[in-house]
């Protein structure tokens, strides 16, 4: 009998029981507790991070090759190396992680047991938004870790990678076997650009993209256009939306990406293939000057008013809702939008009616495309008819890595010819290497096109630390003109913005 | 409640020693990292870009830039009307009546409506949000649908609306939890008492749990406005919009400082909303102090 | 049974038979809330239930285009499985922890009440509101680094654990401060220890208390995204909340079949576990305190 107060209680009925508490529960918690502790720390072992014991903040001396132990790599002592992806079998870019674990890795291996030297690779994906992958990138780097290889770099990332002193010049950690690569003579000059920073290369870029006018073929022909469809100014444009307007008013005709939900994607799929089209791109490297409230920009502003304005030739709600992108996509699919400016990722990714998420069955036949023209014949950049913007990733080189010249033979073996070929076995896309590219893309007409038509006209971003805080001021922007400010007070609530990210020395303005 | 007694029932001793275990926990993983950000606030330290590098001491910038940003201010006021709105009126009340009705109450029907409760609060944030975009639909939503294919442009129209919305429908669960432990822990006998007395359901509530439940009720409200004022949960259903009219603080401040990796001035923006937070828990105490 | 009362007429009475309706109606009222409740929680849920089920899900509810190969598309990801497990770990430990320091700091900081008791943990808990924010990430994870416990569950359990466990007492210290002193004194006359005291009388009578807290915790860290995606590096370790968003494109649009396959199966496990803590340790009785 317990000394203290007995306990009430109702058992499952309602009927009130006498218990006596005794320590059994508490013990048993108790157990429990040290149990999944232990079970918790015994599953929980730190992995092969690379992690040093650099204090917080100070990266790691580079390019030397003393292993902690100071045993000498001669005679085959083994080398371990990390390849990181935001990729992740059966899920993100999976395809990427499929090629890196069942090709990449075994491959590798095999070429350098081959060489007598025993290096094991690993690969550690992870599936998460670009912002949150680059971002668990930036504390790794400046803790001294991560993996050797770096696989899914974002081309506009390596200005402020590059600044933190987080990424360094191939050349520096890689050695001079860098420079002297036979590869980089198959990779185009604007894709090695892509990933260089201050006229260094940092990294191999994975590929390029780009951008072009997606039409539904059956929408435009029920609206009396031709099925290879090309239009040579922004006036054909609009005139195709309206026709298409009159004749089908439960299609929307237009689709070209504004304001600030859509985040990256506006800028990279609307802003700026509009922008070069006006004769200029955004930066300008010769005058270190980014375009303030200018008539460039106020002609891409008033072109959105023309879209989203009363005309009701584009949705203003998919711009402004926080899916818009992903309807837009889905609404396209199922031929609710007739024209999309959009990269060759809706090709592959999202309409391909193989495993795209939004898949048209007829994609095939019935979806066309055509280059995004000038504003007026001539009027783009460089005196183009035709414009269009490329971006990309690519790989970099821990510049902590414990064997920086096996990580580099990882680096340009991923790079390889062998292992860009194997890497698009699944799936056809437009990878860095024209030699591979001329190979492999006959299969695809999309593709095709991009790389031999859109290529030879296209502008990249550029690759400066601000970049992404100018991109979202344009953004906001394009958003405020389709909520329904005039595109002058657009335009001037954009300069203030970019005053305060650049100053005032390195605006253009004018007009 | 027999304070005067308290200090004879546990000696100073045995309580340090029962509070030791946490205050080292709370001191080492949340005093000293929250002080390190706070610290922060007065830099303009980024993750990446030359300030990861050199970041600097930039003293109040970071906190003038902020509060001379009118954005700030309707971020401020959004958040409010969000907070007040959804945790206040809503979760509060709502998780209030449930606990109350399934007090007594045992069967298929109560479980079933306490597990879709629990469930709505327990599915993760990014598929909350496709539930309710899916349901919110303009043209083609399960809300429109019912109402007999109305083309109610919810989240354009009525995009705070909806948020509170969405807001009471996932955090009642844990006012209905709390309550409903509370309310376990009233004598059923006083309860009983007033019945046969002749008072109704409500002025039971009025006049005897309600007061002997001023301090969980207290505590309910401020967990909850302050949880609420840092929910990011809104962000994934209408991005802040359309057009800033569902800015809440802490979609202002991803998209200000978080999204770039501004560190810096977003601990200067988060300790601004740490001091609006503890005026509105000193407002709190004052109105329900002042019942007394 | 009440018979005629002119007088009580006058201060409002009713008749016999207007109670009975004024019942009735009061009956009808209630459950027409109750369903009206209910339905307001469930539909929202009905695209959960059909996308997982739907070859070809959109963003809008609509009847499946039925197939079970979501399911097994999903477990193509060799994480997914073992991502739940990550998150019942982490999500059980975090929750012993502060159960097991918030219950005695609650205890004591009730019996031995120091002045403006309620504003320090306000403070405290404000404190936490930074920390489980963004705006910590970075000092977090320095910290971390320094105490060597990257990549490992504990530290996350530490770490979520500093962050919930003045909620913990917050919330706690309401259910302590309701137990009357009287027991404790009676005890304390029979010799017992401080500790026989806390774990014989108090916990018990607490037990609401730490239910709520237990599950709310529960709840809190099977959400949680940041900490474990900042804090683990190796994919096998990562919950369930991080690994859900595997199911993107590289894009960055959600795969629908496999995010709403995914999500229903994550919900699952939460839904198990408060039952469990519900039946076991939960709302069960009436305390005949204070009666």
């Amino acid at each position: 009998m317990s000394r203290f107060a007995p306990m009430e209680d109702l058992d499952r009925k309602g009927r009130r029981t006498t218990r006596d508490l005794k320590p059994r529960y508490h013990v048993r918690m108790g157990a429990l507790f040290a149990v999944v502790v232990l079970i918790a720390a015994a599953c929980s072992t730190s992995s092969t991070s690379p992690s040093t014991s650099a204090a917080p903040g100070a990266s790691a001396t580079t390019g030397t090759s003393a292993a902690p132990g100071g045993s000498s790599r001669a005679g085959g002592a083994p080398i371990a190396l990390k390849i990181s992806a935001n990729a992740v079998v059966g899920g993100k870019n999976d395809l990427t992680a499929e090629w890196i674990t069942t090709y990449v890795i075994p491959t590798f291996q095999q070429m350098m047991a081959a060489q007598g030297e025993n290096v094991t690779v690993t690969f550690a994906g992870s599936g998460a938004a670009d912002e949150d992958y680059k971002t668990q990138l930036g504390l790794d780097f400046k803790t001294g870790g991560g993996a050797d290889v770096i696989v899914g770099l974002d081309d506009i990332w390596v200005g402020e990678f590059a600044e933190a002193n987080y990424i360094k010049p191939l050349n520096q950690v890689g050695g001079a076997a860098a420079d002297s690569w036979d590869g980089w003579s198959q990779i185009s000059q604007a894709a090695q650009d892509d990933m260089s920073y201050n006229g260094q290369r940092f990294g191999i870029a994975s590929g390029l993209d780009g951008r072009v006018l997606y039409f539904n073929k059956d929408v435009l022909a029920a609206a009396g256009l031709p099925a290879d469809w090309q239009p040579k100014s922004w006036a054909d444009i609009i005139t195709a939306a309206q026709q298409i307007k009159t004749k089908d008013p439960g299609v929307t005709p237009l689709q070209i990406n504004a304001g600030t939900a859509m985040g990256e994607a506006t800028t990279a799929q609307g802003f700026l293939p509009l922008l070069v089209g006006t004769g200029v791109n955004i930066y300008d490297q010769t005058t270190q000057k980014w375009q303030g409230n200018t008539p460039q920009i106020r002609d891409v502003l008033t072109f959105y008013q023309q879209i989203y304005g009363s005309s009701g030739l584009g949705d203003p709600q998919i711009q402004l809702a926080a899916k818009g992108r992903d309807q837009s996509f889905l609404e396209f699919s199922q031929k609710k939008i007739g024209i999309l400016l959009e990269g060759d990722y809706l090709w592959r990714s999202v309409i391909n009616p193989k495993g795209g998420i939004d898949p048209e069955a007829d994609r095939d036949t019935n979806v066309g495309w055509a280059l995004i023209p000038a504003k007026s014949p001539g009027s783009g950049i460089k005196g183009q008819n035709f414009v269009s913007i490329s971006g990309g990733g690519g790989s970099v080189l821990n510049p902590n890595t414990k064997s920086p010249k096996e990580a580099w033979a990882l680096l340009s073996f991923m790079a390889s010819k062998d292992a860009v070929t194997a890497s698009v076995s699944k799936q056809v896309r437009i990878t860095m290497r024209t030699d591979v590219n001329a190979a492999t893309l006959t299969q695809d007409p999309l593709l095709t096109f991009v790389s031999t038509k859109v290529f030879p006209i296209t502008a990249v971003r550029p690759g400066l630390a601000v970049y992404d805080q100018v991109s979202q001021a344009l953004q906001l922007a394009s958003q405020e003109v389709v909520a329904g400010k005039s595109p002058a007070d657009a335009a001037t609530d954009y300069q203030n913005a970019l005053t305060k990210l650049v100053g005032a020395d390195h605006i253009a303005s004018g007009g | 409640m027999g304070a005067s007694n308290a200090a004879t029932v546990l000696s100073k001793r045995a309580a340090a020693a029962f509070v030791a275990p946490a205050f080292v926990l709370i001191a080492v993983f949340l005093i000293f990292p929250a002080l390190w950000t706070l610290f922060l606030g007065v830099t303009d330290y980024a993750l990446t870009g030359t300030q990861a590098l050199h970041p600097q001491v930039v003293g109040a910038a970071n906190y003038a830039s902020a509060l001379s940003d009118p954005r700030f201010l309707n971020s401020l006021w959004v958040t409010l009307l969000y907070v007040f709105g959804s945790a206040v009126v809503g979760q509060a009340v709502l998780g209030f009546i449930l606990a109350w009705a399934f007090r007594a109450w045992r069967g298929p029907i109560r479980s079933a409506v306490e597990i879709l409760v629990i469930l709505a609060w327990i599915i993760p944030g990014s598929v909350v949000a496709f539930l309710w975009i899916a349901f919110l639909d303009t043209k083609e939503g399960t809300l429109n649908g019912l109402l007999g294919n109305a083309a109610i442009p919810w989240l354009f129209s009525w995009p705070l609306l909806s948020i509170i919305v969405v807001n009471i429908w996932r955090g009642t669960a844990f006012s209905m939890l709390l309550f409903g432990g509370a309310l376990t822990t009233l004598p059923p006998s006083q309860l009983e008492a007033a019945r046969l007395a002749g008072a109704s359901g409500w002025q039971q509530i009025r006049d005897i749990v309600l007061p002997s439940l001023r301090g969980h009720i207290m505590t309910n409200l401020l967990l909850i406005s302050l949880w609420t004022f840092n929910d990011f949960a809104p962000f994934l259903i209408t991005a802040g919009g359309p057009n800033f009219a569902t800015d809440t603080l802490p979609v202002y401040i991803f998209r200000n400082a978080f999204r770039n990796l501004q560190f810096g001035y977003g601990a200067a923006i988060s300790t601004i909303m740490l001091l609006i937070n503890l005026v509105i828990g000193l407002a709190y105490l004052r109105v329900l102090r002042a019942r007394d | 049974m009440r018979a005629a009362d002119p007088a009580g007429a006058l201060r409002g009475e009713r008749s016999e038979s207007a109670l009975v309706m004024l019942r009735l109606v009061r009956r009808v009222g209630f459950y027409v809330f109750i369903v009206f409740v209910g339905a307001f929680f469930a539909l929202p849920m009905v695209w959960l239930v059909l996308a997982p089920f739907d070859a070809h899900p959109t963003l809008n509810t609509a009847l499946p285009d039925f197939t079970l190969g979501n399911f097994g598309d999903v477990l193509k990801d060799p994480y997914a499985l073992t991502s739940l497990g990550d998150s019942i770990l982490l999500a059980v430990g975090t929750m012993l922890l502060v159960v097991v320091l918030a219950a005695p700091a609650a205890y004591a900081l009730s019996r031995v009440r120091l002045p403006g008791r309620d504003l320090l943990l306000y403070l405290l808990l404000l404190f936490s509101s930074i920390v489980t924010g963004t705006a910590a990430m970075v000092p977090l994870f320095l910290l971390i680094f320094d105490l060597g416990l990257t990549d490992t569950h504990l530290g996350v359990v530490l770490v979520l654990a500093g962050g919930l466990v003045p909620a913990g007492i917050f919330i706690l210290k309401d259910f302590v401060d309701s137990i009357p002193t009287s027991y404790e004194e009676s005890a304390r006359l029979f010799g017992a220890s401080s500790f026989q005291i806390l774990r014989d009388i108090v916990l018990p009578y607490a037990r609401p208390g730490l239910a709520v807290i237990a599950v709310w915790v529960m709840v809190n860290v099977w959400g949680n995204f940041l900490i474990p995606f900042i804090l683990l590096r190796t994919p096998s370790s990562q919950p369930a909340a991080v690994v859900i968003y595997n199911f993107y494109t590289e894009g960055g649009q959600a795969d629908l079949r496999l995010i709403s396959t995914f999500g229903l199966l994550y919900s699952i496990p939460v839904v198990v576990m408060y039952l469990f803590v519900n039946r076991r340790y939960g709302f069960r009785f009436y305390g005949g305190l204070k009666g």
